[in-house]
C-alpha cells in the first residue's frame, strides 16, 4: 500500500475507534472526563518509558490505561471528599498533565518522546515504523496496535450492548437490575483510555478529544437509537480524517490539527442541517407550530 | 535582592499579579460551577494568538492579546449557542470547542512557522508558557491588566456576591444579571487572556481552578476565600516561575501547576474547615464522646 493509503488507513482507524466509544462517552455525559484522560495518558507514556526505556505499543497501552484509570479513580475520590466533579476533574488532569510535561522536559527530554509530538502526534511517520507480518508483509505498527483495539473495544461494545444501553440511558434501572454498574464504570474508562493512548501517536493528546468527543456529538444530532448513533459516528470519524487529510495537503500544514477541524465542520453541518434536531429543521418546524392549521 | 537582575524581578512580580487575579476570578468560576469553562476558553484562544500574529507579520503582545480575546469569546458564545439551541450538552459543547479551535489554532501555526520569519516567532511559548520568553513592555502589560482586574473585583465585591450567591434577590435589587454576566464573561477571557503567554492555553485553566477549589479547605467565608485564592495563586506563580527558571529552556506552566498541586495538597490535608486530618479527628472525638455517653448510661442502669 502506498505512504498515504498507510496514512489513511491510520486516521480512518483512529476515527472509527474514537467515534465508537465517543458515543458512550457523551450519551453518559462523560465528554470532560474523555478531556482529562487523553491529557494524563501522555503521564501514563511517559513513566512506561522512563521504567522500560522502550516505545513499543504494548508498554505505552498499559502504562496509558494505568494513567487513565488513575485518573478516574483520583475525580471520584475527590468528589467523594466534598471537590465539585467539574473541579476535580480540573485539579487531577492539569496536575498530572503537568508532570508528564515535566518528565519530558527535565528527564526525558533528549530522547524520542517530545512534547510537540506529544501534543499534535506524528502521523507522518508512522508508515515508516513497520513490522514483519506473516503472509501481509510489512505493516506499521500503528496499524496493527489500533485494529487490535478497535477489535477490543468494538468487541466490549458489541458483547454488552445491552448493558451499556442501560447503564447509560438509566443507571438507577441498570443497578436495581444488579448490573454492575461500577464495574461498567471503570471498565469504560479503561476503553477510553486504551482507545485514547491507540491514537495518541496518530493524532497526540489534544487531537483525541476531537475525534472522541465532536463526531459522536454530531451523530447525536441525527438519530435517536444507540446502533444508528455508533455507526453514523465512526462513520463521521472516518470522514473527518480523510477530509482533514485533503486539508492539510491543501493547505500544507498540520494533519491532526487539520482533521480535528474538519470534526468541528461536520458538527457545524449536522447542527445547522440535521433533518431531526438540526437548527434549520427547529425553525421550520416552530413556524410550521405558530402557523394556525388550515383546518381550523 | 541579590542575584535577581532587574528583568526578573520584574517577571516575579508579574506572576505574583497574574496570579493574584487568577485566583480571585477563579473562586467567581467555582461558584458559577464554570471551572471546566475556563479549560475550554484557554483552548479556544490559540487561534486569535496565531491571527493576531499573522495579521501584523511581526510579534505585538497587544495585537495577539486582543486575538486571543476575540476568539476565546467566540468560544464561549458558540458553547452557549450550542447548548441553548441544541439537546447537544454542556460538557459535550465545552469539549467540541475546545478541541475543535485547538486543532484550528495549530493547522494556523503550523502555516505560520512556515512564514518567512515564523519559526523564530515563538508562537510555540504560548503552548505551555514561557516567562523567560516575555519582554520587560510584555510584563509591564500584564502586570497592569492584572491590576486592574483586582481593582474592579475588589470595588464590585458585594455585587458579584450577590450574584453568585442569591440571584434571584440581586434581579430584585435592581442588579441586571445580563450585565454581572457579561461582566463575568470579560473577567474571565481577560485573566485568560493576560495568563496564556507565561502559563500556556493547555494549563491556563490550572491556575485558576486550583487555588480557588484550596482555599475552600481553609474557610466558609467568601471574603476570606477570595483572599486565600488570590494568596494561592500568587504563591504557585512565583514559586513555579522560580523553579522553572532552574533549567535551560523549561516551560513555566507545568511548574505553576506543579506549585499549586502542592498547595491543593496541603490544604486537602490540613485545611481547617473540611480537611482529612480535621475531619478524621472530628470523627475521633465523636466516637469518643458516644463511647463516654453509653458508658455512662450503662452505668446509670446498674442498680
Amino acid at each position: 500500500m502506498s505512504y498515504d493509503g498507510w496514512i489513511l488507513l491510520t486516521a480512518s482507524l483512529v476515527g472509527l475507534t474514537c467515534g465508537l466509544v465517543g458515543t458512550l462517552l457523551i450519551l453518559r455525559r462523560m465528554a470532560m472526563m474523555a478531556d482529562a484522560i487523553s491529557h494524563t495518558v501522555l503521564l501514563g507514556i511517559v513513566i512506561a518509558y522512563l521504567v522500560t526505556r522502550e516505545l513499543t505499543g504494548l508498554h505505552m497501552l498499559v502504562g496509558a490505561a494505568a494513567a487513565g484509570l488513575l485518573t478516574a479513580v483520583l475525580v471520584q475520590w475527590l468528589h467523594a471528599r466534598g471537590v465539585r466533579q467539574e473541579a476535580s476533574i480540573g485539579i487531577v488532569f492539569t496536575t498530572l498533565f503537568a508532570i508528564g510535561v515535566v518528565l519530558i522536559a527535565t528527564r526525558v527530554g533528549n530522547a524520542h518522546l517530545d512534547v510537540q509530538h506529544a501534543l499534535m502526534g506524528e502521523i507522518t511517520f508512522i508508515p515508516w515504523e513497520t513490522t514483519r507480518v506473516p503472509g501481509l508483509g510489512e505493516i506499521p505498527e500503528a496499524v496493527l496496535v489500533l485494529l487490535a483495539v478497535l477489535a477490543v473495544v468494538g468487541g466490549l461494545i458489541f458483547a454488552f450492548y445491552k448493558e451499556w444501553k442501560i447503564t447509560s440511558f438509566d443507571p438507577a434501572l441498570a443497578a436495581a437490575l444488579g448490573i454492575p454498574v461500577a464495574f461498567l464504570h471503570y471498565l469504560f474508562m479503561g476503553m477510553v483510555s486504551v482507545t485514547a493512548v491507540a491514537a495518541f501517536d496518530a493524532v497526540g493528546a489534544i487531537m483525541v478529544i476531537a475525534m472522541l468527543i465532536t463526531p459522536a456529538a454530531a451523530a447525536y444530532l441525527w438519530t435517536d437509537r444507540l446502533s444508528v448513533m455508533l455507526l453514523l459516528s465512526g462513520l463521521f470519524g472516518v470522514l473527518s480524517a480523510f477530509a482533514g487529510y485533503a486539508a492539510a495537503w491543501l493547505l500544507d500544514t498540520s494533519i491532526s490539527g487539520s482533521m480535528a477541524f474538519a470534526t468541528g465542520v461536520l458538527f457545524l453541518i449536522s447542527f445547522l442541517g440535521s433533518p431531526r434536531h438540526g437548527l434549520a429543521a427547529r425553525r421550520l418546524r416552530a413556524r410550521a407550530a405558530a402557523r394556525p392549521s388550515a383546518g381550523g | 535582592m541579590i542575584g535577581l537582575s532587574h528583568n526578573a524581578l520584574w517577571v516575579l512580580v508579574s506572576m505574583l499579579m497574574l496570579g493574584t487575579a487568577a485566583g480571585l476570578v477563579g473562586c467567581f468560576a467555582y461558584w458559577k460551577r464554570q471551572s471546566l469553562m475556563s479549560d475550554a476558553l484557554a483552548h479556544a484562544a490559540l487561534p486569535g494568538v496565531v491571527i493576531g500574529y499573522a495579521i501584523l507579520g511581526f510579534k505585538s503582545l497587544p495585537v495577539m492579546l486582543l486575538g486571543a480575546a476575540a476568539s476565546a469569546l467566540a468560544g464561549a458564545l458558540a458553547v452557549s449557542w450550542i447548548r441553548s439551541s441544541s439537546r447537544v450538552k454542556e460538557d459535550t459543547a465545552m469539549g467540541i470547542i475546545l478541541s475543535v479551535f485547538f486543532g484550528l489554532g495549530i493547522m494556523l501555526l503550523a502555516i505560520v512557522n512556515r512564514m518567512p520569519g515564523g519559526g523564530q516567532s515563538g508562537l510555540n511559548s504560548f503552548i505551555f508558557g514561557q516567562a523567560a520568553a516575555m519582554v520587560r513592555q510584555d510584563m509591564r502589560l500584564m502586570a497592569a491588566v492584572a491590576a486592574v482586574v483586582l481593582l474592579v473585583v475588589l470595588a464590585s465585591f458585594k455585587e458579584w456576591k450577590l450574584y453568585l450567591f442569591d440571584p434571584a434577590f440581586a434581579r430584585g435589587l435592581g442588579l441586571s444579571g445580563r450585565l454581572m454576566e457579561a461582566a463575568w464573561l470579560a473577567l474571565l477571557v481577560v485573566v485568560i487572556v493576560i495568563g496564556i503567554q507565561a502559563v500556556g492555553v493547555i494549563l491556563m485553566a490550572a491556575l485558576l481552578i486550583i487555588p480557588a477549589v484550596s482555599a475552600r479547605y481553609w474557610t466558609n467565608g467568601f471574603g476570606r476565600m477570595l483572599a486565600l485564592a488570590a494568596l494561592f495563586g500568587g504563591g504557585a506563580g512565583v514559586a513555579g516561575t522560580c523553579v522553572s527558571t532552574l533549567g535551560d529552556g523549561w516551560p513555566t506552566g507545568p511548574f505553576i501547576v506543579i506549585a499549586a498541586a502542592g498547595i491543593f495538597l496541603l490544604s486537602l490535608v490540613f485545611g481547617a474547615r473540611k480537611g482529612l486530618l480535621v475531619r478524621a479527628m472530628q470523627r475521633r472525638a465523636q466516637v469518643r464522646s458516644l463511647q463516654a455517653r453509653t458508658i455512662r448510661r450503662e452505668g446509670e442502669a446498674l442498680p
